[in-house]
């Protein structure tokens, strides 16, 4: 029998980075342009007015990568809503991550230098056993390359961290960084014992489920939390 | 900062973050400020390094272990299971964000002791709160309950719930005063005796939200957020921010900008100027109780309520060694005007160490020593190891808001459970939108073309 497992997986990185285009990537391999126009604009513009309605659905997604064993690995991604925006993230964001992807821009040096602090930011706050992969994106601009691969790669094992190069434009290097994150998780753990897959998810929720009960309308104990 | 929003919320208390939630859903362009670097202001949950620093300037003693362990709330508050924040929560699918626990029982005082508050005619027969003649007269009362229908006269025994006073209600049924009290403020969950005056159908409809809250999970009507109280106000920031709503913490905020009329014009922080069309805010924005730069007097003190947390190392007694547990002691029962609260919370929902107890008792004060008027609830808690006291001050918005476009939300009260924060959320609402109610509406049915 296949193993079925489900973690929470969170985005960090200076806004405009790629962070919402890299889970479009992975998760419906789309690439929208227009996302792209609009960033960089000289005003704030959170990802979500830029997304439009879809962006709703992009600030949590799942995305099932399967192994070469047949293990099953879910991702719920939970994306920054643009709270990162003015340092304003809530700490219910890296509650029970249990992998973080944290993206810069290749062709703004600054963008590493503001990852790095998202990457302190997660070794002082978040769970110890976090997977956390530093993610260069937008490899199809490398023309314009400020930040070597060499230097990224120094920092990321420096710091014990898993890194790679994405495009979330040709689509390059997305599959594999989520992948690797997928092989790196520690899949021996019994689904009871895991923490971090979020409420509702099959076997790890011990509390009461609203919606369940909602559904099932008033006076019946529903004894079924499962 | 140079942009226009259509509404500036000040605060990311809960009543705030519903708000804001909720006018990002409906369309608005929210800007979300705090003066604090943490979200959640009054309703925040603090670690213990927090707690320390707020109350004792000290670091944490070692032995109550690891600062990440820990989200003590500062005012102490359930949900109700079939109450109005869990139908916003279920509305908002905000629940994905949050993992809620039973609080595993709901007690009442009664001549100096404890017991559960039963919440069926099966329960009271069994109950110790009463003596035999009392548990038959309370049977037929909650049967009386149980079984009214508002189109069927057959079932009113000749009452009219919207006429005749709950005193006279209970007296039909020939209720002790010691029954009312723990029909009354550990079911109907009145702070005072005022509503007995009163028409009996509004305690009818609590009864009823408490006993179908009861039924809901069984062990008490009560529901709450594992990591505490302060999740509560983070999840609804995350809705107000995934529909569009801008977030910015430790912002300090000098002025609240109004035009010649005194109507709002916008927020200084610094020597930046945000323009919006409305601001909506918690007291502490808006003077708490003190004049303005423009000499208006936009908030006044209400009441004062006192609080004392309370860090134990055992469950509280006589609650079966329950991991969580409400207990209402009604004023009646130590001769108070208003009801004295303990709520408990402890590891099981992921708000301190192994082996510890948070319990907070709070009143509303009615002398000047505010501590001793919540010592009969201490005194039910066992030895603590560490005590906390506040006394907040409960203010109250002079003014509607409907001519300056400022809305100013309540302070959060004495009350057990959340429902006076979500009518103050509904009250705001009607406020900014002219008279239209508040209408909950399906989140993912919210996704246009």
């Amino acid at each position: 029998m296949s193993k079925q497992f489900q973690f929470k997986l969170v985005l960090l990185g200076e806004s405009a980075v790629g962070k919402s285009s890299l889970v479009l990537r992975f998760v419906k391999d789309q690439f929208d342009d227009y996302r792209e126009s609009t960033i960089g604009g000289p005003s704030f513009v959170s990802l979500v007015s830029y997304l439009g309605a879809d962006s709703r659905e992009a600030a949590f997604l799942t995305q099932t990568v399967t192994l070469e064993d047949q293990t099953t690995v879910k991702f719920e991604i939970w994306d920054t809503a643009g709270q990162e925006r003015y340092k304003s993230l809530a700490p219910m964001y890296y509650r029970n991550a249990n992998c973080a992807v944290v993206v810069y821009d290749i062709t703004q040096s600054t963008s590493l230098e503001k990852a790095k602090s998202w990457i302190r930011e997660l070794q002082r706050q978040a769970d110890p056993n976090i997977v956390i992969a530093l993610c260069g994106n937008k490899l199809d601009l490398a023309s314009r390359r400020q930040v070597s691969q060499e230097e990224a790669k120094k920092y990321a094992d420096e710091e014990g961290l898993m890194w790679g190069e994405t495009s979330a434009k040709s689509g390059e290097g997305v599959a594999d960084i989520f992948t690797s994150i997928a092989k790196k998780l520690p899949l021996t753990a019994p689904p009871s014992a895991r923490g971090g897959a979020r409420p509702g998810a099959p076997g790890a929720r011990t509390g009461v489920d609203l919606n369940r009960q909602a559904a099932a309308g008033q006076g019946q104990g529903d004894q079924c939390n499962c | 900062m140079d942009e226009e929003y259509d509404v500036i919320v000040l605060g990311t208390g809960l009543t705030e973050c519903i708000l804001s939630g909720l006018l990002s859903v409906e369309g608005k362009k929210v800007l979300h400020m705090d003066r604090n670097d943490y979200y959640g202001g009054d309703s925040a949950s603090l670690n213990l390094t927090q707690l320390y620093r707020q109350f004792r300037g000290t670091a944490p003693p070692q032995e109550l272990g690891r600062d990440r362990d820990y989200a003590v709330d500062l005012i102490p508050k359930f949900i109700i299971a079939s109450g109005e924040l869990t139908r916003i929560l279920v509305h908002t699918d905000v629940t994905r964000y949050l993992e809620f626990k039973q609080i595993a029982g709901s007690y009442v005082y009664r001549d100096r002791k404890i017991s559960k508050v039963p919440s069926t005619e099966m329960e009271a027969v069994k109950s110790p709160l009463m003596g035999l003649f009392e548990k038959r007269r309370a049977k037929k009362f909650f049967e009386f309950l149980q079984n009214w229908k508002d189109g069927d006269p057959a079932t009113h025994q000749g009452v009219d719930l919207d006429n005749d006073t709950m005193a006279s209600v209970y007296e039909k049924f020939g209720l002790e005063l010691g029954t009312q009290d723990f029909i009354g403020h550990a079911m109907a969950l009145y702070l005072n005796d005022d509503y007995k005056q009163r028409p009996a159908r509004p305690t009818y409809e609590r009864i009823v939200l408490y006993t179908s809250s009861m039924a809901r999970y069984g062990k008490s009507p009560y529901i709450y957020p594992l990591y505490g109280l302060g999740e509560l106000p983070q999840a609804f920031a995350r809705l107000s921010a995934i529909y569009g709503g801008t977030y910015m913490l430790d912002k300090p905020i000098d002025e609240i900008v109004t035009d010649a009329d005194g109507k709002f014009v916008g927020v200084r922080s610094g020597n930046e100027t945000v323009k919006a069309k409305q601001v909506v805010g918690d007291p502490s924005y808006f003077g708490a109780g003190k004049p303005l730069q423009d000499g208006k007097v936009r908030v006044i003190e209400e009441r004062k309520v006192v609080r004392a947390i309370c860090i134990l190392k055992h469950p509280i007694p006589e609650t079966e060694d329950a991991d969580s547990a409400q207990i209402i002691i009604p004023q009646n029962q130590v001769g108070r005007r208003n009801d004295i609260y303990i709520a408990c919370v402890s590891s099981t929902h992921n708000v301190c160490a192994k082996d510890v107890y948070v319990a907070i008792v709070s009143t509303i004060v009615e002398t000047d020593r505010p501590e001793q008027e919540v010592q009969p609830g201490i005194d039910l808690l066992g030895p603590t190891y560490e005590k906390f006291i506040t006394v907040s001050t409960i203010y109250t918005p002079t003014s509607t808001g409907e001519s300056d476009h400022i809305f100013i939300t309540r302070s959060y009260d004495a009350t057990s459970h959340f429902e006076t924060v979500v009518e103050d959320v509904q009250d705001v609402w009607k406020r900014i939108f002219d008279g239209k109610e508040l209408v909950l509406k399906k989140r993912d049915v919210q996704v246009e073309a």
